[in-house]
């Protein structure tokens, strides 16, 4: 899957993450800024969790900025996966 | 046993925090909503989050149904297409109008049900009714299929489609309530209420589940799981209630296996209607019937 | 070395001395006496007719006679409000005094300042039952070189007896006091309620003053500080913010959850047995634990069932219930808010205590060896039913021990109260960070996804599960919340001890070590 324009997906809200995805600039490959308020604890599996879903929609190149707000893993596969079709114009059921 | 439906969570589907703790409230039955709570840019997010919460949140023992977007919408189709494979207890259908919007959406549910190997009744339907036309036609609707299990009326949307403001005593919409009811009734399906608004108004909330429960209506949507409790006691009989209907449903039971139709308890003749208001007392209470 | 919760306790510390384990609830109480030596309070002679008021609290902390190395106290009742614990370490601090033993009832966001006083050298020990905070941080990043200990209220008491906490100077700030130094927080524009905690320090400090915003005409009434232990007396402008002392009432919480847990709660206490004519009952002051008030009073209006006596801890909902007539008596340690000091003041029934009567297990019988049934809350359990209300989820010193295990230990029925899971952070875990009441004192968790049992009450758990409550295995919840949340890597402390955890009884039952640094 190809990353061809920014989106964002998530919120603030508590037990939320807020994802914003866009191509690389300059650079190519997975790259992830998280930020996590249980960053001790989960910000290891949080990561294994994206990169994951990263795996199964074959992206290669990404420039991922994550807000975490102690997002359960199911809520951040959702979030990810709404993103990414975001990001590759692939959404399906939409405005847009 | 009956699916209980006192009561109906109603969660707004891209809202994480209430999706995970939805089905530790109490409530008989959650709403996962992918409609009227979800933005309009939103609708894909919350169709995703609802797919993944299916699929791992545990519910518990609370009914699980998943309010889709109408099929007229963009949105719609790929609501169906997404959720059926989880197999939610039920999908509802918002401003369904006539017997064809219903027709529609049962050949679409099973075009997907046969994709993925689901017989086609598994998963109930429960319509809403939130517009003039579809009171109308609401009895027409009702009898229409046998996976349909409950209408709700929408009592939010009913008002304005029909030009009228929303009073606490929701006199505009009387006749709309009733006639819902008499439909669910003639079908032998439950009638959800539509939802109360004033969260901090217990005394409101109580009066008006009463009426609405003294009208023939089964359950009732809830926006706050505060409001769940009320609700519940509401449709909780009393043990006075219960014990009395328990001494005329043993009865019937002794008197039926002796040929005996019609008798009396405690000096009150029993006859069919009342043995079939015993029974639901019964099952309100959530007595297994077998037992008696 | 262990104690027999299994918790690593070293056996000496510096600046402390040598420490004994914690060995049970009961096993030192129940000797019906205390080994430890009690100390003599002070030995003084006033003349008459002296005048005991100085111009402002520089003056009077002056006469004192500070040294290096003293303790002072003082006492938490105007809690997030205080404008004086700040002011007289400053002041102290501009005095050149050092090496300050600190011994306030309870410390919190109002006391932040205080880290520089512990930086540079002013304060070096701290004896209080809870912390929070930035200050709580800083001490959990390790800032003191001593350990501080914590200790419950009733353990404050008894620390105090023995001189283990052994008070130069204490300064009590007070809502009305008269020249004389008779005191009280009932009335006043800054008024708090219950002096309950100052008392002891009344009594056993060597030179006490009163700080008031409110001089009154001799005499001062209710007597909660009683002149004949007071040195000197100051009147300043303002003691502290009267918005977060004590104003208005306390609302019960709307939170969906909290409700719904306090009303699983007020189930089980229904379903109890302990729920019946003449009961006493504690709650929080806030959150679920609040909350299950709610619930039992509607219990007691439709059952009929009317108390003995409220204990705490006391919020506005127990006054109205005192008024209502669901409770003979109020038995008030501390006030929460402005409805509660009022009806401190004006109603008979309404008592003022001191932390003795309340908590101190060395004695005749304390009020928490009367209380039925208690309603607590928790940052965390473990599977073995042990509380933590001491450190987060972060490792941050941020809660107090208080009343807690006081509380639970007496309590007939202690029902602890929390959800199973804070954002991502489970609340039912394997081993909490920090024990602060051992799993032998509390008798039912309820979470919104189960209610376990303490395995001890064979019988209890056989009434709950028949009533149809989700009675369920701890070990089951711990597991179930591990799934849902993941399996959290643990916070990295190291070897540096920065609390001690006293239990009632004055053995440690844990200590709380060093965050570790993030590079």
């Amino acid at each position: 899957m190809e990353i061809i324009k920014k989106a964002q997906a998530g919120s603030f809200e508590s037990s939320d993450i807020l994802i914003l995805a866009e191509k690389p600039k300059d650079t190519k490959g997975r790259v992830i800024q998280l930020n996590s308020i249980v960053e001790k604890q989960y910000g290891e599996m949080i990561l294994k969790t994206v990169s994951k879903v990263l795996d199964e929609f074959e992206v290669a190149d990404i420039h991922l900025v994550i807000h975490d707000k102690g997002a359960l893993t199911t809520v951040i596969q959702a979030r990810m996966e709404t993103v990414l079709l975001r990001a590759s114009n692939n959404q399906k059921g939409t405005m847009y | 046993m009956k699916q209980k439906r006192r009561t109906m969570l109603y969660i707004p589907g891209n809202n994480p925090a209430m999706l995970i703790h939805g089905g530790t409230y109490g409530a008989d039955s959650l709403l996962l909503d992918l409609e009227d709570s979800v933005a309009l840019e939103q609708k894909d997010s919350a169709r995703i989050l609802v797919k993944n919460v299916l699929k791992n949140i545990n519910f518990y023992d609370a009914e699980v149904c998943v309010r889709i977007n109408h099929l007229d919408t963009p949105f719609g189709m790929e609501d169906l297409k997404e959720i059926i494979p989880l197999k939610p207890d039920a999908i509802r259908y918002p401003k369904t109008e006539t017997i064809e919007d219903l027709k529609r959406l049962v050949t679409v549910m099973e075009e997907i049900e046969d994709q993925h190997e689901i017989s086609h009744d598994e998963i109930k339907i429960h319509i809403m009714i939130e517009t003039a036309l579809g009171v109308q036609n609401v009895f027409e609707i009702a009898k229409l299929c046998h996976r349909l299990d409950a209408i709700t009326i929408g009592g939010q949307d009913l008002t304005a489609d029909m030009n009228i403001k929303s009073t606490k005593d929701g006199s505009g919409i009387d006749l709309a309530r009733k006639m819902i009811v008499m439909a669910a009734k003639a079908n032998k399906i439950d009638a959800i209420d539509t939802v109360f608004v004033d969260i901090d108004d217990e005394e409101g909330l109580r009066k008006e589940t009463e009426k609405s429960k003294n009208l023939g209506f089964t359950g009732k949507a809830v926006i706050n799981p505060r409001q769940i409790d009320i609700v519940h006691e509401v449709y909780t009989p009393t043990e006075q209630e219960i014990r009395k209907a328990y001494k005329i449903y043993k009865e019937f039971k002794k008197k039926r296996t002796e040929g005996i139709g019609v008798f009396a308890v405690d000096g009150k003749m029993v006859d069919a209607p009342v043995v079939a208001r015993a029974k639901y007392t019964l099952e309100l209470a959530h007595i297994n019937l077998q037992e008696i | 070395m262990k104690n027999s919760l299994n918790r690593n306790i070293p056996e000496f510390i510096n600046g402390i001395g040598k420490i004994a384990p914690f060995t049970g609830a009961w096993n030192k109480l129940k000797k019906g006496w205390m080994d430890e030596i009690t100390i003599s309070p002070p030995n003084k002679a006033k003349l008459p007719h002296q005048k005991k008021l100085t111009e402002t609290l520089k003056e009077a902390i002056i006469k004192t006679s500070p040294k290096n190395g003293m303790t002072v106290s003082f006492h938490h009742h105007l809690r997030n409000g205080d404008f004086i614990l700040v002011e007289a370490i400053k002041t102290l601090a501009g005095l050149g005094i050092k090496n300050i033993t600190l011994a306030s009832s309870s410390l919190n966001n109002s006391h932040s300042e205080l880290i520089k006083y512990i930086k540079d050298g002013t304060i070096t020990k701290i004896w209080t039952s809870g912390i929070r905070g930035e200050l709580g941080k800083a001490i959990s990043k390790g800032i003191m070189e001593n350990p501080v200990v914590i200790h419950s209220h009733g353990g404050r008491v008894r620390a105090i007896h023995t001189g283990k906490i052994s008070i130069d100077l204490c300064i009590i700030a007070a809502s009305a006091a008269d020249e004389e130094g008779n005191a009280t927080g009932a009335v006043g524009k800054s008024a708090f309620g219950s002096l309950g905690y100052a008392r002891i320090d009344s009594r056993y400090s060597k030179q006490v003053i009163v700080v008031t915003d409110n001089l009154v005409e001799f005499p001062c009434f209710p007597l909660s500080i009683q002149q004949n232990f007071v040195d000197y007396v100051v009147k300043v402008d303002s003691i502290g913010d009267p918005t977060k002392i004590a104003s208005g009432t306390t609302r019960i919480t709307k939170s969906p959850m909290d409700l719904r847990i306090a009303k699983l709660a007020a189930d089980v206490i229904e379903k109890s047995g302990y729920f019946k004519n003449g009961f006493s009952f504690q709650v929080g002051a806030g959150g679920a634990s609040l909350a299950v008030a709610k619930f039992i009073r509607e219990k007691m209006l439709r059952k009929e069932i009317k108390g003995s006596f409220l204990l705490g801890g006391v919020t506005s909902y127990g006054v109205d219930m005192l008024n209502e007539g669901l409770f003979k008596t109020i038995f008030d340690v501390q006030s929460f808010d402005a409805q509660v000091s009022s009806s401190l003041y004006n109603n008979k029934n309404h008592i003022e205590i001191s932390a003795s009567l309340y908590a101190n297990p060395y004695n005749c019988g304390c009020m928490t060896n009367k209380l039925d049934i208690v309603v607590l809350g928790a940052l965390e359990v473990d599977i073995d039913f042990n509380v933590n209300v001491l450190t987060g989820s972060q490792g941050y010193l941020r809660g107090a021990s208080g009343g807690h295990c006081d509380t639970a230990s007496g309590a007939e029925l202690t029902v602890v109260v929390c959800p199973s899971f804070r954002g991502r952070i489970s609340t039912i875990n394997k081993r909490v960070d920090t024990i602060v009441t051992p799993g032998e004192s509390v008798d039912v968790i309820v979470t919104e996804r189960g209610i376990c049992v303490n395995p001890i009450n064979v019988e209890l758990e056989q009434e709950l599960i028949k009533t149809g409550l989700n009675v369920r295995k701890i070990e089951d919840l711990q597991k179930e919340v591990e799934e849902i949340v993941g399996t959290p890597k643990p916070i990295e402390k190291t070897d540096k001890i920065v609390a001690l955890i006293e239990y009632r009884d004055g053995t440690a039952i844990d200590v709380v070590r060093q965050l570790k640094a993030i590079e």
